[in-house]
């Protein structure tokens, strides 16, 4: 059975329809991979998951439970963790603020985990009493993942976490992401730089206009000539070594 | 020297302390319910109403009952809450803002049709000031206030820095989606802000009551500097608003200290002027306000 299931889902914001049957899937220990052009409604497809907007027709599957429009705050307590695209820490509080918040509603002691995601992201242990706003951009993505694992979720949502930042940056998220799911945790990512995404991912999505449009293992699209053309600029794919 | 001291900055600084615990009420709802409070000035009003009765009925301390009244306060601010606010959770700004302004009014009703409109005293008698280290005056009562007000903001600080709540309301304050999508109970950090904001009113509200005297407008007069406080701080920064409520306090006072020649620098007929000034000045030049808060 499959952790997130969207089928054929309808909806968007106020009256304006921008998601016209979208379907996707993650299964158990998959990285799944959406790419598409600005605005074809990957973000959009990210919140139905999490209960943001209001869906017309379709249904969100977790692990074949109905979740559709569920609200946010009851989805998180179902162990669904979703890092947005902007705005996703709180930069006046210390990183480890951030974290603490990340398990907010976790009931038992939450010290343990801690110390895993420092170990996980090394340079937020250096600044834990810093304010989140003062990090780099690349710091800020890490505390952003590491207070969504705080609660050892079901599933992670990242909508482009990789957006702004240097190559090096990249490259270092790219592998953190790589190492969550080798530790267990399924993840469905929405990415811009589509061609190191692709490579780590099991499989991918491409939306276009708020319908599907191409799907297959990531190697898969990375072959294909038409996704090429349309979304990887053409050039040959980034060789996973370096990733 | 001295006379700068014990005329201006002191009461610059008591007048500051005042603003301070009330700007705290005023900056939290304001981000955290996303309007601006007309009627945290009348929440003020209220608790200093209760306080008085308080005094009358057990002869006691206005400090010492303050904080029963801190209690009713909370409860009222509370029901409020639940009565009229909650039903408008997700209306649009204005409505709740408007839904505020009519509270103001007919709580002010209210407690004029219970109390009366006739001056009263929370502490009757005059005090003498005792002199420190010859030339330094402070009157007791001052001094307690001051005392109590510190205390106040400790109790603040400590919440908002080593409580699960505490750190919940500063990261609602920084963005409520966020908050929501982090599974944070937003409805309880709303319950906080009522709470902490209503008590706090109370107190401020109190320490100006027993600095001068019970009136039925006193929290309305001092919404404007609350609001210069909260703006001046930053929207969203309870220290900001300490800051700022300190600042406002001491510019209102010393304002009209005579710098120059004998003359005041202003005629303290202008003191009220002093924060509108500032809070315009802010909202022109700094809108995020000293501590980098919300601007809307
Ligand atoms: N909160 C909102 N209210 C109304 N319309 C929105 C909202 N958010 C996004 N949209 C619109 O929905 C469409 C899809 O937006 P979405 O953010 O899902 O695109 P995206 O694929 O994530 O694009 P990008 O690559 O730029 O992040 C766009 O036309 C956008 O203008
Ligand atoms: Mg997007």
């Amino acid at each position: 059975m499959s952790v997130i299931e969207l089928q054929s889902v309808y909806g968007g914001y106020g009256d304006t329809e921008i998601l016209h049957g979208v379907s996707l899937k993650v299964d158990p220990g998959e990285i799944v991979v959406v790419i598409g052009p600005n605005g074809a409604g990957k973000s959009t497809a990210m919140k139905s998951v999490f209960g943001l907007l209001s869906l017309t027709k379709g249904q969100v599957l977790l692990d074949g439970e109905d979740i559709t429009n569920t609200p946010p705050e009851k989805v998180v307590r179902k162990g669904v963790c979703y890092v947005p695209q902007t705005e996703n820490i709180f930069p006046s509080l210390t990183v480890e603020e951030n974290l603490e918040m990340g398990a907010y509603v976790r009931e038992d002691d939450f010290k343990p985990r801690l110390n895993e995601i420092y170990e996980l992201f090394p340079p937020l242990a250096e600044k834990r009493k810093q304010s989140a706003g003062t990090l780099s951009g690349g710091q800020r993505q890490m505390v952003a993942m590491g207070k969504a694992l705080m609660l050892e979720p079901r599933i992670l949502l990242l909508d482009e976490p990789t957006a702004g930042l240097s190559p090096k940056f990249r490259g270092e998220i790219f592998s953190i992401v790589k190492k969550i799911n080798s530790i267990g945790t399924p993840i469905l990512m929405v990415e811009q730089n589509a061609k190191q995404a692709l490579s780590i991912a099991d499989h991918g999505y491409v939306l276009v206009d708020g319908q599907n449009k191409f799907f297959g293992s990531g190697q898969d699209l990375l072959d294909d000539p038409e996704v090429a053309e349309m979304f990887l600029g053409g050039g040959k794919a980034v060789p996973e070594a370096s990733v | 020297m001295a006379d700068f001291i014990n005329f201006y900055f002191i009461p610059g600084l008591l007048l500051g302390s005042i603003y301070a615990l009330g700007a705290i009420g005023i900056t939290m709802t304001f981000v955290i319910l996303r309007f601006a409070n007309f009627a945290h000035g009348e929440s003020m009003t209220l608790g200093v109403y209760f306080a008085w009765s308080l005094v009358q009925i057990t002869g006691w301390h206005p400090l010492v009952v303050m904080p029963i009244a801190m209690i009713l306060t909370v409860l009222y601010a509370l029901s409020i809450d639940r009565l009229f606010y909650k039903p408008l959770r997700n209306a649009p700004v204005v409505m709740l803002v408007v839904a505020s302004f009519g509270l103001m009014l007919m709580t002010r009703s209210v407690i004029q049709f219970f109390w009366g409109v006739q001056l009263k005293s929370v502490l009757p008698g005059i005090q003498k000031p005792i002199l420190v280290m010859d030339y330094l005056r402070i009157s007791p009562k001052h001094m307690m206030i001051m005392a109590s007000a510190l205390v106040l903001m400790f109790a603040v600080h400590y919440l908002l820095t080593y409580t699960k709540i505490g750190k919940a309301m500063r990261a609602m304050s920084d963005s409520p989606e966020l908050a929501k999508l982090t599974g944070i109970d937003t409805e309880k950090v709303v319950v906080a802000t009522w709470v902490v904001g209503a008590a706090l009113a109370c107190a401020a509200g109190v320490f100006l009551a027993i600095d001068t005297h019970v009136e039925t407008r006193m929290g309305f007069k001092l919404l404007l500097p609350m609001f210069a406080a909260a703006i001046l701080g930053g929207v969203g920064r309870p220290y900001g608003a300490l800051v700022g409520g300190l600042i406002i306090g001491l510019a209102e006072e010393i304002s009209s200290y005579p710098f120059i020649g004998t003359e005041p620098l202003l005629n303290p007929g202008y003191k009220a002027g002093v924060a509108f000034a500032i809070m315009i000045g802010i909202l022109i030049w700094r809108p995020s306000g000293l501590f980098k808060g919300k601007v809307f």
